[in-house]
């Protein structure tokens, strides 16, 4: 028997934030989180992204493991509490029983389903928990293509475009006659219907199920006029069931939810219950927001410290949907609204008043100041002129805000903290304010907000990396979000569908990349929007001419080959043969128009030493020649190379193999260097020996070649998915943090998953100067033929004169 | 008008060079429609034919020095704007418009300049 002192039962968000809370306010008092699933509190409002992604549900813990260790939580995970006796405050885990001085309930709810037949039938699902997701994706991969979503709530859409995004024909059936009934109105409704259509799901209104059609699989749907659907795979998501057997086991009174008062407490003693399985003053909550301000109350009340009682949350949801932006508070409907309404573009903005105060707002496609009515509602502003008010909040700004706007709904940030975190926690970077309130780390809608605040908080002169770039106002991780969601697969998609929809020449290459990483290389290759040396593969130089390095794996050549690259500087007239940093040979001084030869010529691959890619693995000669050699150097720098050949990276990747401490191949001041040592090999990442001097830090050693390059490889593929565009190892490592990066990179179940997608982006690599033969376009290396203009009465120019004077 | 080359001889959203009677020029297939300008950047002579195209830009691959390519106009720097000239796209053929002087002969004009690409 052990008597730990708060107990709380349930791992999902309400769970993670009442532990959250009452650390905050008190670091010691013995805290125990029992997990009825199988792993600690992960962020299920972004559910749908595992869909989209197939991702496994750590990808949105809330917290990681060491995040509990340090603050004395005890965990207690894939454990299920199976009586409560609250009299004699016992609870029992199977045959384990715990004695506790205060519970909390936080058990959350279980997926309402319809009381059809059918339902257990093969194929059918609900769309609750990760199982869900690799469920959904499961069938789909084995060949499910027509997919019924039952449900056109917030939940049910955003499962049918998790769905849709796989290329799925689905269709949401929905009983009501209209979309998201609890926060549109009809209006709003019939602008989000044409929306989902384009995304790919069909919206069936005003149709009850009536059975699933099927033998052992589902096959189909009948309604209850007679219609029949097709459908291989049918998805259940119509609404929560508030998770209470335990606490009506145990004799608690419940209604829909356990019963609870405005400290949150449940009918038995030094019981208190927190979120989904909720009810307070009638309601039940399903939405993020509310839950938090549920446990925040809960904690101070366990506390014996509560000064401000629940008194109810106001309502308020965002589709999770990519691409569009709806934003629904409190009232859809009053009997006093303001409408402002393009139903070309479409947009529809809504503020509802009622008695004369702010009461509700609807805003769909443009969410401009929806902050801003948030708090007016909220506040139950008073609002004499609905219309001015509504336009009022188009201009309003996050600097307008007072400091108690909560700005990050998800979890619970208000402007204040967010401004205090840079003022007096001396956070310099959107990163770190985020690392430090957590604003922006829920679902990522309030991004933008938080960025902006904080760069008006430092007084704008901290350079922002969070924005890939200023044009979007949209972080790497966002984009990169859109393109798997939307499955882009090139450039000009992603800039026609985020930001201003315009081409920025900034960003194009960064977002060449990005499409190309996120699509393993399996892209629509868009020339355009990469620079001219990822054009032509080479290195354009300062007079227009171009160098070429080919590929010498290790720094080893031949005589045969530094012969046919004698041969072929003399051909093409070279004007100068330099020996590298990086231990190859560059030709300097090549036209454009010669290059498709030069490289036939010369008969190697790519160098790649144009190119944001791995460039070079420099070896010293190692145990093969050298008297101090430890380790085979050369092979091993031989192996690294040829594993990353013409793979693309953030930003170039310079890397180095030593036989020895010695270090004749300077591994420590490479991007990631490897160092024999007695007994194995040194690891090294995120050296730099350029305009930045940085020794490389000690990532891992290990024993064998054949780990240095797994391990080394899984970096590299982490630094691919994760780093912005044109950040260097050297200044990634730290930004992230070493911890952080071995967390990923050593752990066995992410580290392979790593590697499989690396090693599928290299699947998909060629060596770019086969274009040779294989020209992207007919005219990829050679100017335009001359033209005569003799014929032509005159050649005028209507630009400005070369002084550069605009008339 | 003096044809310079077919839509297709240029790949979308990039430039090349064209010569007319060896005076080189950049001309560029934007989303925004055809442009032309003098050759290289006015800042350092890159060839802006190879730069980066964007919308109604071009930004230089030597300095990435940012131009409007319809105005000339340069965009966020100080360097001179570029010479431009008008097109037009007919019959899937990109022509230049020659004829703004009228029916005058051309005169050799100091006002265009055509420095040479990649002097040696």
């Amino acid at each position: 028997m052990r008597i730990p002192g708060i107990v709380v039962v349930g791992g999902g968000i309400a769970a993670q934030s009442l532990c959250e809370s009452v650390r905050e306010l008190d670091a010691e008092v013995p805290l125990t989180m029992v997990c009825g699933e199988p792993r600690l509190p992960y962020d299920r409002v972004r559910l749908s992204e595992l869909l989209a992604s197939g991702e496994g549900p750590e990808t949105l813990a809330l917290r990681p493991p060491e995040w509990y260790a340090d603050r004395g939580i005890e965990t207690l995970v894939g454990r299920r509490a199976t009586a409560l006796d609250p009299e004699r405050r016992r609870l029992d885990l199977g045959d384990e029983s715990f004695e506790y001085e205060r519970l909390v309930l936080a058990t959350g709810s279980d997926p309402l389903l319809p009381p059809v037949p059918g339902l257990e039938l093969a194929g059918v699902l609900p769309f609750r928990g990760p199982e869900d997701c690799e469920e959904i994706r499961a069938a789909v991969d084995s060949g499910a293509a027509r997919v019924a979503v039952i449900g056109g709530g917030l939940l049910g859409l955003e499962a049918a475009y998790g769905i849709a995004a796989q290329g799925c024909a689905v269709t949401v059936v929905h009983l009501m006659d209209r979309l998201m009934e609890r926060q549109l109105d009809p209006a709003a409704a019939a602008l989000l219907r044409p929306v989902m259509e384009d995304l790919g799901v069909e919206v069936l209104l005003e149709r009850q199920t009536e059975c699933i059609l099927g033998g052992e699989r589902a096959e189909g749907l009948r309604f209850a006029d007679g219609q029949e659907i097709e459908a291989d795979l049918v998805v259940v998501s119509i609404g929560i069931r508030p998770q209470i057997s335990l606490a009506v086991e145990a004799g608690l009174e419940v209604g829909r939810g356990i019963q609870v008062d405005d400290e949150m407490r449940t009918s038995a003693p030094s019981a208190w219950a927190v979120g989904e399985c909720a009810e307070h003053r009638g309601m039940v909550y399903g939405l993020v927001a509310p839950i938090h301000e549920q446990a925040t109350v809960a904690a101070t009340s366990l506390l014996d410290r509560c000064e401000r009682p629940y008194e109810g949350s106001l309502q308020w949801a965002k589709l999770k949907v990519m691409g569009v932006d709806l934003v629904s508070i409190g009232s859809p409907q009053g009997a006093q609204e303001a409408v402002a309404a393009d139903a070309a573009a479409p947009a529809y903005r809504k503020l509802v008043v009622a008695e004369g105060r702010a009461a509700g707002a609807i805003m769909l496609g443009d969410t401009r100041g929806s902050e801003d009515l948030l708090g007016a509602i909220a506040g139950g502003e008073e609002v004499t002129d609905p219309v001015a008010r509504l336009a009022a909040a188009l201009e309003a700004t996050v600097a307008d805000l007072p400091d108690s706007a909560q700005i990050c709904n998800c979890n619970g940030v208000c402007k204040g903290e967010i401004v205090a975190a840079v003022g007096e926690g001396g956070c310099g970077t959107a990163r770190e304010v985020m690392a430090r309130t957590r604003a922006g780390t829920g679902c990522g809608s309030c991004k933008g907000a938080v960025v902006e605040l904080v760069q008006i908080a430092t007084g704008g002169a901290v350079e922002e990396p969070s924005y890939l770039c200023p044009c979007r106002a949209q972080t790497r991780e966002q984009l990169a979000a859109v393109i798997r969601e939307r499955g882009f697969d090139a450039v000009s998609q992603v800039a026609g569908a985020c930001g201003t929809g315009r081409e920025c020449g900034q960003c194009k290459p960064a977002l060449a990349y990005l499409v190309s990483e996120v699509n393993a290389n399996r892209h629509r290759e868009e020339r355009g929007a990469r620079f001219i040396n990822d054009r032509v593969h080479a290195n354009i130089q300062n007079d227009g001419t171009f160098s070429v390095v080919p590929r010498m794996y290790g720094g080893v050549t031949t005589p045969d080959e530094l012969r046919r690259i004698a041969d072929a500087a003399e051909r093409y007239d070279v004007r100068m043969v330099k020996v590298t940093g990086g231990q190859r040979i560059d030709l300097l001084g090549v036209r454009k128009e010669d290059l498709p030869a030069i490289w036939r010529d010369i008969g190697m691959p790519s160098g790649h030493a144009y190119a944001k890619a791995v460039r070079t693995v420099k070896t010293c000669v190692g145990k093969d020649f050298c008297r101090f050699g430890l380790g085979e150097s050369i092979a091993l720098g031989v192996a690294l190379e040829r594993e990353w050949e013409g793979v693309y990276t953030p930003a170039k990747v310079k890397s180095g193999v030593s036989g020895c401490p010695r270090n004749c191949a300077e591994a420590t001041v490479k991007d990631i260097g490897v160092v024999a040592v007695e007994g194995g090999w040194q690891i090294r990442v995120g050296g730099a020996a350029g305009a930045t001097v940085r020794e490389a830090d000690v990532f891992e050693t290990v024993e064998t070649p054949e780990q240095v390059i797994r391990v080394a490889t899984v970096l590299l593929q982490y630094y691919r998915e994760n780093a912005d565009y044109k950040e260097r190892l050297y200044d990634f490592v730290p930004r992230i943090g070493l911890d952080e990066i071995r967390r990923a990179v050593l752990d066995p179940e992410r580290a392979a998953a790593l590697l499989e997608r690396f090693r599928i982006a290299k699947a998909a690599v060629a060596d770019p100067w086969l274009e040779r033969d294989e020209p992207y376009h007919p005219r990829q290396f050679g100017d335009l033929d001359e033209v005569s203009g003799a014929a032509a009465p005159a050649l005028a120019p209507v630009g400005p004169p070369p002084d550069g004077e605009l008339p | 008008m003096i044809r310079l080359c077919a839509v297709d001889d240029v790949p979308a959203g990039e430039g090349r060079l064209v010569r007319v009677d060896g005076r080189p020029l950049a001309l560029f297939r934007t989303t925004a429609g055809w442009f032309a300008t003098q050759a290289t950047c006015p800042h350092l002579e890159g060839p802006l034919a190879d730069g980066i195209v964007a919308d109604r830009s071009v930004i230089c691959p030597l300095h990435e020095r940012h131009f409007d390519l319809a105005s000339g106009a340069p965009l966020g720097h100080e360097c001179a704007a570029l010479q431009t000239y008008s097109l037009r796209e007919e019959g899937g053929e990109v022509f230049l418009v020659g004829d703004l002087l009228g029916d005058k002969p051309p005169a050799p004009s100091e006002n265009l300049a055509f420095p040479e690409l990649n002097p040696r």
